[in-house]
């Protein structure tokens, strides 16, 4: 009982931290709340499902279609409103209400055109073989859903701690000014690391959606949710943080929901983001990192 | 007259909640005006209307008594919330408030007093037009006057730059305390009389959407007078009316209203000083 709740919250962990490696990187690099980074998981899975659904294509090639969509959504905010909002310098609450706009947009636009109602990956296209390991079922889908997720946030770190470009982001992260006069494109790398973090975001997404096997416009809103709180457990902008602080928060919602209430497993985890804050105002992990706008 | 009549019992629940958002939007602009992003403003609505709703179903309480423990009760927990989460600046502040506001709503959503999901029934409709009138005339005079007083003042130079004001001896805490806890009160109360006039209250009308939507019109409208929320509240409650037609392609409106206006408009529609320029303009003075 208790390994298989532990498979659970590894997996649902393992997304959410990925979905909030996008969100923190975001914040680290345009110093920007994407409140739309929801939305963008939603549209990554709608992706995934027509592309599977409606061109028969197999399942890897959705996931790569969600992330190429989801990519370009990422990017399009970044160039079509971030970009004036930085021009402008405005002040950091000025882009937050603009991406929620962008949210709204979007999963509006998601319950015109899809109806309210849940969708789901139709039977035959998850991978649906199981073992067992000891007295512990495990899917197929959960292993992939992990091993997909590790594998990106590896490589995420790995570009970030070992390539020019990585050392080029570290440096936009402590002053984009600095930066731009050591000859680093800024505004390039606005754009790239926009379209990253939303790639990533979309295949969250997808990944969710083959873990639930349900897929409905809202479903980006409770994931900014927990995306919100992952990031500031983890340190805003710290994405060593934004993993270990995905996973604890699959383990706190899946171990509160299976021991103490399956109701109250929301409350618990934003009651302990609310405590962590008010102790520990820069996260658990991290280092105070106040940037003037 | 009996077209006013006609009028008046087919618009008046529209009426009340333009009265009632713009009160909501006061509440958050008075934080905003003290350089505070609170995301909790929706929250202590809820807090405001559950309160109400209880001591009205279960106390029978007299409706002024109801609304003053309407303001009282968030206020309190805004009092006790803020001593601790104000020392956030900025985004963080926004974060931990959106947080304390979920913790709220699934609190209420799992409570059996507030009726979980379901919400609260058959509340009194005691709310009359002229209560609401009254208190949003209440607050926007105090509001105006406080504007010109010491305290306001204390909340520009706050919200300018919290450092140079705690260099010039204001004691910025406290102020901000003030702007969080009287916000608080506010929406509380808010969420009172909407609770009054519409019967039925249930945790989906407390949430971050409702956070959001709060935010919205104040920011729509302008947040550097006092007529920017109110005319952004009365905008974003006769929009969606407006927009009936549009079915659940409603919201794409919405949203893309408020990408826009934060794009182009970056002061809010009510900005005293460019409508000025334009009547100028237009004068041929």
């Amino acid at each position: 009982m208790l390994s298989q709740q532990l498979l659970n919250a590894l997996t649902l962990g393992s997304v959410y931290a990925l979905f909030a490696l996008g969100f923190t990187l975001v914040f680290g690099v345009l110093a920007v709340i994407n409140l739309s980074h929801g939305a963008v998981f939603m549209v990554g899975s709608y992706t995934a499902l027509f592309v599977v659904t409606r061109f028969e294509m197999p399942l890897w090639l959705g996931m790569l279609a969600a992330m190429m969509a989801s990519g370009t959504l990422g990017l399009l905010i970044d160039v079509l409103i971030l970009k004036r909002l930085r021009a402008r310098n405005a002040p950091h609450l000025i882009p937050m209400i603009a991406t929620i706009g962008v949210a709204i947009t979007l999963s509006s636009m998601a319950q015109g055109l899809f109806g309210a109602e849940i969708m789901r990956f139709p039977e035959g296209t998850i991978p649906a073989g199981e073992f067992i390991v000891g007295d512990m079922h495990v899917r197929a889908i959960e292993l992939g859903i992990v091993g997909i997720a590790f594998a990106m946030m590896a490589a995420l770190l790995l570009a970030i701690r070992r390539t020019q470009l990585g050392r080029a982001l570290r440096a936009i992260a402590e002053s984009p000014k600095a930066a731009s006069l050591l000859g680093i494109n800024v505004e390039g790398l606005f754009h790239g690391t926009s379209f990253v973090a939303a790639a990533l975001g979309g295949l969250a997404g997808v990944l969710i959606g083959l873990d639930f096997n349900a897929i409905t416009p809202l479903m980006g809103q409770p994931i900014l949710h927990k995306g919100i709180a992952v990031i500031i457990l983890g340190g805003m902008g710290d994405i060593r943080g934004a993993l270990i602080a995905g996973l604890f928060l699959g383990f706190a919602e899946v171990m509160s929901k299976a021991y103490v209430s399956s109701q109250m497993g929301d409350a618990v985890a934003f009651g302990l983001l609310f405590l962590i804050l008010l102790v520990r105002p820069s996260g658990l992990f991290g280092r105070v990192l106040e940037r003037k706008a | 007259m009996e077209w006013l009549d006609n009028f008046w019992s087919t618009y008046n629940t529209l009426v009340y909640s333009i009265g009632v958002h713009a009160l909501l939007a006061l509440s958050i602009w008075l934080t905003l005006a003290c350089g505070l992003l609170s995301m909790a403003n929706a929250a202590f609505m809820g807090i405001g209307a559950y309160v109400s709703a209880l001591l009205s179903l279960n106390a029978g309480w007299p409706f002024a008594a109801v609304l003053v423990a309407a303001g009282v009760a968030p206020a309190l927990v805004a009092l006790i919330i803020g001593i601790p989460t104000l020392r956030l600046s900025g985004v963080y502040l926004a974060m931990a408030t959106l947080a304390f506001g979920e913790v709220v709503r699934i609190t209420v959503l799992n409570l059996e007093i507030t009726g979980g999901p379901e919400g609260l029934n058959g509340i009194p409709q005691s709310t009359q037009g002229w209560h609401i009138v009254a208190i949003l005339a209440f607050v926007v005079y105090g509001l105006t006057r406080m504007q010109r007083s010491r305290v306001g003042r204390a909340f520009e130079s706050i919200r300018e730059d919290d450092v140079a004001a705690s260099l010039m001896g204001i004691d910025v805490a406290r102020y901000k305390l003030f702007a969080f806890v009287l916000g608080a009160a506010m929406a509380g109360v808010a969420g009172g009389l909407n609770a009054h006039f519409t019967f039925f209250i249930s945790p989906r009308e407390y949430g971050f959407e409702n956070a959001v939507d709060i935010l919205t019109m104040a920011v729509l409208g302008g947040t550097g007078s006092l007529v920017g929320p109110m005319l952004g509240a009365a905008i974003l409650t006769l929009l969606p009316e407006l927009l009936r037609f549009l079915n659940e392609f409603r919201g794409i409106f919405n949203g893309i209203v408020l990408v826009l206006v934060v794009l182009f408009l970056p002061k809010g529609i009510w900005e005293p000083r460019r409508i000025k320029a334009l009547f100028a303009r237009g004068g041929g003075k």
